[in-house]
């Protein structure tokens, strides 16, 4: 309560979260540990960490597609028991519907929960449009590239209008050039919607892009190490990663990955 | 010649349409000049190895006396029956024995055993119960093709990814919405696959069914023209099997085609 004023801007607050489960083989593991960590209202927040850190499941957990195994997770005051619109996610892998058109997908949403087909349209067609993909409302998945689909998935997640929006590394499969146009792109569409994120990467130069805070993550069993916030000027472009600025936060959270990745990496190979 | 080779002997390497078209129809003629050269040059007897005229002279007896009208529609319609019954009945629990755990232990240990039954083995005891007219020959159908069918759609169910799921839940389904509208679309292409599939085992299955008290259907025309020693009828009933499955596969690979344009091609 010391922390009310932090506490009072809190969209999302994660408090004490641990998550530990027991494998069919092998011994229990302990995924996540005392995690607290908060993400104000229209912030872009990001997780960095090492692969096997345990991120995509705190995600997961936010989104309610896992229960934790204490502590507790509070969207606008209501606790998370259950997934939910309110938070919106994009995933890694490609999860378009391929039965559905771009416009159906984007429209999935909004027809699970009633909105007349007129309406629906519209709303369907602004977004897409705002991804860049007008003229293919009618493309079935199958014929769009990795880019186009993980925009559509942007565009359906925003379209369903969201509380929070969740982001499991949504470009982590895409190449480096398509990569930087998307994360221009989400730049862009953040700016212009200013909502609430939470984006999950291991890609230190995206988080510092991205982020208004970038938390850093350990492994192993996962923590959050250190709370770095990115004072770098918005609009943000791709030209400012070569910026001393840049540079300084990049040097500082490498260090502490890097740290972590070769404890992680010792206890692994000492492990076998 | 050895560069000939070279590019046509890659593995997984596309050829030429047309040199892909010459191999597949000089292989095709050669089987029939084969034929031709054993039966009519007389190096086989006409007992083994009827002459491809006789075979032709067999399906104009039988259709001039509308024998094989008779006995392909017979075995036409035990086929379907058995094989619709089964589709009706293992789709529906295929999915949920694929996607549920609870249904996958109450199903899957039986469906495995019984799988591994031959059919054959079954048919004393299906004469017993469900006798020996037209349903005896659908129940053989029936239980060939359906424990096989479920395996096959639970794995189809299986192999849905969990991230299509999560994303819907996440975007305000509830599990009854996701099993129908995300869950049941996305198995479709693997249904129809695999009903392409089981239908081509339905017909191995016929001549199974009309082993026992059968007066009509192509397995019994077989069975009938081996009694006697009418070569060329039983080559004209195995024709008359191969040609109906290869029709009923063209149909389904069409139809899946047609209805989910949306998916990856079989």
């Amino acid at each position: 309560m010391l922390e009310s004023v932090g506490l009072a801007a809190a969209k999302l607050r994660i408090e004490g979260v641990a998550l530990r489960f027991v494998p069919k083989t092998g011994a229990p593991v302990t995924a996540l540990e005392r995690i607290s960590l908060d993400v104000r209202d229209k912030e872009f927040s990001v997780i960095v960490g090492p692969s096997g850190c345990g991120k995509t499941s705190l995600l997961r957990l936010v989104a309610g597609l896992i229960e934790p195994t204490e502590g507790a997770i509070w969207l606008d005051d209501a606790r998370v028991t259950g997934p939910g619109r309110d938070r919106g996610m994009v995933f890694q892998s490609y999860t378009l519907f391929p039965w559905l058109s771009v416009q159906r997908n984007v429209e999935f949403g909004l027809k699970l929960r009633g909105v007349p087909p007129d309406e629906r349209r519209d709303i369907a067609l602004r977004f897409i449009a705002q991804v860049g993909l007008d003229g293919f409302e009618s493309h079935y998945p199958k014929q769009l590239s990795g880019g186009m689909m993980q925009r559509v998935a942007l565009a359906r997640a925003l379209a369903n209008d969201p509380s929070v929006l969740l982001m499991d590394e949504p470009f982590g499969a895409l190449d480096s050039q398509t990569r930087s146009l998307m994360q221009e792109l989400l730049l862009e569409i953040w700016q212009q919607s200013s909502k609430t994120v939470l984006f999950i990467t291991h890609d230190i130069d995206e988080s510092i892009l991205l982020g208004d805070r970038v938390h850093v993550m350990t492994a192993r069993p996962g923590r959050i190490k250190e709370m770095v916030e990115v004072d770098l000027p918005r609009p943000r472009t791709v030209d400012m990663l070569t910026s001393e600025a840049f540079m300084t936060l990049k040097r500082r959270i490498m260090h502490s990955i890097h740290e972590e990745a070769v404890r992680s990496f010792a206890v692994e190979e000492g492990g076998r | 010649m050895a560069s000939f080779l070279n590019a046509y002997v890659a593995p997984k390497k596309d050829i030429p349409r047309g040199a892909y078209l010459t191999t597949s129809t000089v292989v095709a003629i050669s089987m029939i000049v084969v034929w031709c050269a054993l039966s009519y040059g007389g190096l086989v007897r006409a007992d083994f190895l009827p002459t491809p005229g006789a075979v032709i002279g067999a399906a104009v007896a039988g259709i001039d006396d509308g024998s094989l009208l008779v006995n392909t529609t017979v075995s036409v319609t035990e086929i379907m029956s058995g094989f619709v019954i089964a589709s009706i009945l293992s789709v529906p629990l295929g999915i949920l024995m694929g996607s549920f755990k609870i249904v996958e232990a109450a199903i899957e240990p039986v469906t495995n055993f019984v799988r591994y039954l031959p059919v054959s083995a079954l048919i004393p005891l299906l004469i017993l119960w469900v006798g020996i007219d037209m349903s005896e020959k659908i129940t053989v159908i029936f239980i060939g093709t359906f424990f096989q069918q479920l395996i096959l759609i639970a794995d189809v169910s299986r192999l849905v990814p969990q991230d299509l799921l999560d994303v819907s839940y996440t975007l305000g389904a509830n599990r009854r919405t996701v099993v129908a509208r995300v869950l049941i679309p996305a198995t479709m292409p693997g249904v129809m696959d695999t009903l392409r599939v089981t239908l081509g085992w339905a017909w191995t299955y016929l001549v199974v069914a009309e082993l026992v008290a059968a007066n009509k259907g192509l397995g019994y025309f077989i069975l009938n023209s081996m009694r006697g020693l009418f070569t060329e009828q039983i080559f004209l009933g195995i024709m008359v099997i191969g040609l109906l499955g290869l029709i009923t596969d063209q149909i389904f690979k069409f139809l899946r085609n047609r209805l989910m344009p949306w998916a990856a091609s079989s």
